[in-house]
C-alpha cells in the first residue's frame, strides 16, 4: 500500500460519532484503503454526502469534503464533477438518503453515466433518527415505524442502478471487507457512473429491535447469509430468498458523461469558429 | 524485529478511539486480542500474530494498526489509475 489511511483522516475529530460496532466504520475503512492503494493525493479526491449516519463520514476525512442536504449528495457531486472533471468525486450515502429521498438523483446519475462513484452504506434502517424502516429494510423486519413487521418489499439497488445505465455495479458486506475494498477501488477507476452497495450492520437500532445480537453476531450473520452472484445463478429464486447476493453485477465501458460533454465543448468551439 | 513479550507489538490499539465493540477480538484467526477490563481491545498474545491485518481492516473505529507488516507483495500489475471520468 502506497499510503497510510492515516493520511486521509482528520484525527482531531476522532473518535467518530458512530456507535460501537457500527459497520459504517468498516465501510469507511475499506474506502480509505482503496484510495490509499490507488495512491490518490488528498486534494484529488472529493467526498460528498447527504444526511444520515453514513453521511457523517466526510467530516472525518481530509479530502475536499461536502456534507449536503438530505438525498442530494449526487446532485452536488454532479456539479462538482462538471466544474472539475479531474477530481475523483465519491458520494457516501445511506440506504435512506440514497434509495428513498435521493433515489431519483441516483437513477439519473446512472442514466447519464456521470463520472461519480457512489458508495451506499446499507444498514437497513434510518439510524440517525432512531430506526424508521427504509426502502432497503428487508420485508418482515421490525422498525419503530413497523412495530408489527415491515410489509414492504425492499429494493435491489444493484439491479436498479444496473438497469439505469451505470458502468460499474457491485455489492459486498462488511464481513467481506477486503472484497468490498477491491470493489470500491474498481469503482473509483471506472469511467462513468459506478455504484457499490456496502451491506453493513446497525447494532443499535436495527440489530437490537430485531434481536440480532451484538456487532460480532451481526457481522457473522452477514457472512453466513451471503451468497456469491455465481452461486446464486445456479439456484432457484426460492432458495436464495433472504440471502444477500454479493459480487460484481456489471462492468461496462459505455462513454461517460464527461467524455461526451468534452465532445459538446469541441463542437461548440468549432461552431463558434474558434 | 519484534521482541518477544513486547506488549505493544506487532499490533497497536489506539485506546482513545477504541469503543470496545469486540469485532477485532472475534475476527482474529489467532486469538491475539482479548477484552481488557474496560471492554477495549488488549493485545494479549502478540507472539501469535501472523500479521494478516484482519483486525485493522475490520475495526470500525480505525483504532488498530498492525505495525509489523508482512513483506510487501510483488506488484501484480495493477491497471494505471485512469482519470475516472
Amino acid at each position: 500500500m502506497a499510503r497510510s489511511i492515516d493520511e486521509y483522516l482528520r484525527a482531531r475529530f476522532m473518535p467518530h460519532i458512530w456507535c460501537p460496532g457500527c459497520g459504517h466504520g468498516i465501510i469507511l475503512n475499506a474506502l480509505l484503503r482503496a484510495i490509499a492503494r490507488l495512491d490518490l493525493p488528498n486534494d484529488k479526491v472529493c467526498v460528498v454526502s447527504g444526511i444520515g449516519c453514513a453521511s457523517r463520514a466526510p467530516g472525518y476525512l481530509d479530502f475536499n469534503t461536502l456534507h449536503t442536504t438530505h438525498g442530494r449528495a449526487i446532485a452536488f457531486a454532479t456539479g462538482i464533477k462538471l466544474a472539475n472533471p479531474d477530481l475523483h468525486v465519491i458520494v457516501v450515502t445511506g440506504d435512506g438518503d440514497g434509495a428513498a429521498i435521493g433515489g431519483n438523483h441516483l437513477i439519473h446519475a446512472a442514466r447519464r453515466n456521470m463520472g461519480v462513484t457512489t458508495i451506499m452504506f446499507n444498514n437497513s434502517i434510518y439510524g440517525m433518527t432512531s430506526g424508521q424502516y427504509s426502502p432497503l429494510t428487508p420485508s418482515g423486519r421490525l422498525a419503530t415505524t413497523a412495530p408489527y413487521g415491515n410489509v414492504e418489499r425492499n429494493f435491489d439497488m444493484c439491479e436498479l442502478v444496473k438497469a439505469s445505465g451505470a458502468n460499474y455495479v457491485a455489492r459486498a458486506t462488511v464481513a467481506h471487507a477486503r472484497q468490498l475494498s477491491t470493489y470500491i477501488e474498481r469503482a473509483i477507476t471506472t469511467s462513468g457512473f459506478a455504484f457499490v452497495e456496502a451491506v453493513g450492520n446497525c447494532p443499535t437500532y436495527f440489530g437490537r429491535r430485531n434481536k440480532l445480537g451484538g456487532p460480532v453476531e451481526m457481522v457473522e450473520a452477514l457472512k453466513k447469509n451471503s451468497i456469491t452472484a455465481a452461486a446464486a445463478a445456479k439456484l432457484d429464486p426460492a432458495e436464495i430468498r433472504g440471502k444477500i447476493i454479493i459480487g460484481e453485477f456489471y462492468r461496462g465501458d459505455a462513454p461517460g458523461y464527461i467524455e461526451l460533454y468534452d465532445g459538446v465543448i469541441e463542437r461548440a468551439k468549432e461552431a463558434a469558429g474558434k | 524485529m519484534i521482541s518477544a513479550g513486547n506488549p505493544e507489538a506487532p499490533v497497536l490499539v489506539r485506546r482513545e478511539w477504541c469503543k470496545g465493540c469486540g469485532i477485532c477480538i472475534a475476527m482474529c484467526p489467532k486469538k491475539v486480542l482479548e477484552s481488557a477490563p474496560d471492554g477495549k481491545a488488549l493485545v494479549a498474545r502478540p507472539d501469535d500474530c501472523i500479521k494478516c491485518e484482519t483486525c485493522e481492516i475490520m475495526c470500525p473505529d480505525f483504532a488498530i494498526r498492525v505495525v509489523a507488516k508482512k513483506a510487501a507483495a510483488p506488484d501484480q500489475g495493477r491497471e494505471a489509475v485512469r482519470g475516472g471520468r
